[in-house]
């Protein structure tokens, strides 16, 4: 095994953005970002639509692909490294072991519909981690209680309703027993009486585990009852960064406040 | 007409062997189409060109050159170069190529159409590219590509009348026979169109039945439908309501 390939240090943050540079064609969505979430740190980001929320988090799975700059997952580098000073990709093989840390969940939920609920679950436990079915169903259908859903092993997720189907993809996401997990305004898809059962899902999850939280949400009241550290985007560079009382009730600066004002 | 009838009775034997030749050539077309098209398919949207460039000449070549074509270059001129091949062996690379250049278009753009966040969310559960496919996104583009493909398919039923030319005894040879031994071309012609029609309806059904199964595996309402019922939605039939409602309607207006 390459050196490189054991990097990962013990009171390193569990995600750091360093020079990173995102631009789709000439269009520049991040310039020149930095910042550090901590292990076990859950971060909400807001801001504006179009300020580079979705880009961050997607570049953290490696849904996108990063123009400049470097990520650095528990210390290890993301998709790219500098050797001998040279920006250098990542081989697949290597890229693959540090994502298999990171969890997503997304917006428009995405689970297969070509399984049943609890196969969705136990797809990747058996077929990535190597677990046995066994193993994998047990836990399955453990997460699956745990966010209300038990009942519903053996359906198909298109029979769910959209909260439901939040829900199991939280599990999903949770049963390949994640490191760190995006969340992209996973309840903005859901009619409003459908969100709070979500949001009751996550902030049990918060209590529950350790897991460190990359937060993309509109529901400000969540946001501050789970996170320990908002930061406010505009125009891909940080505005402000506080913690979520201070940045809900006194925010520092002009942006934010009028930011606030328009979504509360 | 009892003419034409004995002259069909005393044609049965050759008929039928014509109908067998035909299938083969449709069976074995179809068979070689289908390998064609995920191949060359799956190639022609790999992001390496090594994979993709070839894919593309081959399915614009033989998309491009005529069935009828290809088949005299597989019958006539290989053996020029000392190749000699069987002709039924002919026909069917014939078939399976130029049909399955089409049909590679169609794997393609069925895959292409499974919704990104498919791919996504297996990205996100670390699941590797050969599973990914496999698992996740064949299922569904699967249930996409079936009529286009079933369409396909019938075309190449449809197409194996080429194979006269190149001197095979199948049910247009056969047929023409039937003509001979008649003199009554709308007769003979007539019961040629009606094997090729239940050949072809037999394949649609089949298609359809396979749709059903691959959309029932996707949580989709299933078509229901007898043999030779129009497709009426799912709620329809379970539901006894809007049924009751177009019978009653139907008595109204006669
Ligand atoms: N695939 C893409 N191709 C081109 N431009 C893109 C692409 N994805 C995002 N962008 C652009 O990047 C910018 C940041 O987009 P992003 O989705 O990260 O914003 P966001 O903060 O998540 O916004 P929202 O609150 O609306 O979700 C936007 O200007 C968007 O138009
Ligand atoms: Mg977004």
């Amino acid at each position: 095994m390459p050196p490189t390939d054991s990097t990962a240090v013990a009171g390193q943050p569990a995600i750091r953005f360093e020079n990173v540079v995102k631009k789709f064609g000439d269009h520049v969505v991040l310039d020149d970002l930095n910042f550090d979430v901590q292990r076990g740190e859950r971060v909400t980001l807001i801001g504006p639509s179009g300020s580079g929320k979705t880009t961050i988090l997607r570049l953290v799975m490696t849904l996108e692909h990063l123009t400049g700059g470097y990520v650095f997952v528990d210390g290890e580098p993301l998709t790219h490294m500098e050797v001998n000073g040279r920006r250098v990709e990542r081989r697949p093989k290597d890229v693959a072991r540090t994502t298999q840390k990171i969890g997503m969940v997304f917006q428009q939920f995405n689970l297969f519909p070509n399984m049943s609920v609890l196969e969705n679950i136990t797809e990747a436990p058996v077929h990535v981690l190597g677990r046995s079915q066994d193993q994998a169903r047990t836990r399955g259908l453990e997460l699956l209680d745990q966010v209300g859903l038990a009942d519903k092993a053996d359906e198909h997720p298109t029979r769910l309703s959209g909260g439901q189907q939040q829900r199991v993809a939280i599990a999903r996401a949770l049963a390949m027993d994640p490191e760190i997990l995006l969340l992209d305004e996973v309840t903005s898809a859901l009619d409003p009486e459908l969100v709070g059962e979500v949001l009751g899902v996550l902030r049990d999850v918060a209590k529950s585990t350790d897991i460190t939280m990359l937060i993309v949400t509109h529901e400000m009241q969540f946001a501050q009852d789970v996170s320990h550290r908002v930061l406010m985007f505009d125009g891909g560079s940080i505005v402000e960064e506080a913690s979520p009382d201070v940045m809900f009730t006194a925010p520092e600066h002009e942006r934010t406040r009028a930011f606030l004002q328009a979504v509360l | 007409m009892n003419d034409n009838i004995d002259a069909l009775i005393a044609a049965l034997p050759d008929l039928r062997s014509g109908v067998f030749i035909t299938l083969q050539l449709t069976v074995g077309g179809v068979v070689l189409a289908f390998v064609i098209a995920i191949v060359l398919g799956l190639a022609a949207r790999s992001p390496r060109w090594p994979a993709r460039v070839p894919a593309r000449v081959l399915i614009e070549f033989f998309r491009g050159t005529s069935l009828l074509v290809q088949l005299f270059w597989f019958f006539y001129v290989m053996p020029l170069f000392g190749i000699q091949l069987d002709a039924l062996l002919c026909g069917v690379l014939a078939l399976g190529l130029n049909y399955g250049a089409y049909a590679a278009e169609v794997v393609r753009g069925s895959i292409n159409s499974v919704p990104k966040g498919q791919w996504e969310a297996a990205t996100a559960l670390s699941l590797s590219p050969a599973r990914k496919l496999r698992k996740i996104i064949w299922p569904q583009a699967w249930a996409i590509m079936i009529p286009s493909l079933a369409n396909l398919a019938v075309m190449l039923l449809k197409g194996t009348a080429v194979a006269y030319i190149i001197l095979m005894h199948d049910l247009t040879w056969e047929t023409d026979q039937l003509r001979q031994d008649t003199g009554n071309t709308f007769f003979a012609y007539g019961v040629g169109m009606i094997i090729y029609f239940l050949i072809s309806y037999a394949m649609v059904l089949g298609a359809n039945a396979l749709e059903r199964h691959a959309k029932r595996r996707l949580g989709q309402g299933p078509p229901k439908g007898g043999l030779f019922s129009v497709r009426i939605t799912d709620k329809a039939t379970t539901d006894p309501k809007p049924a009751a409602n177009a019978g009653s309607g139907g008595a109204g207006v006669a």
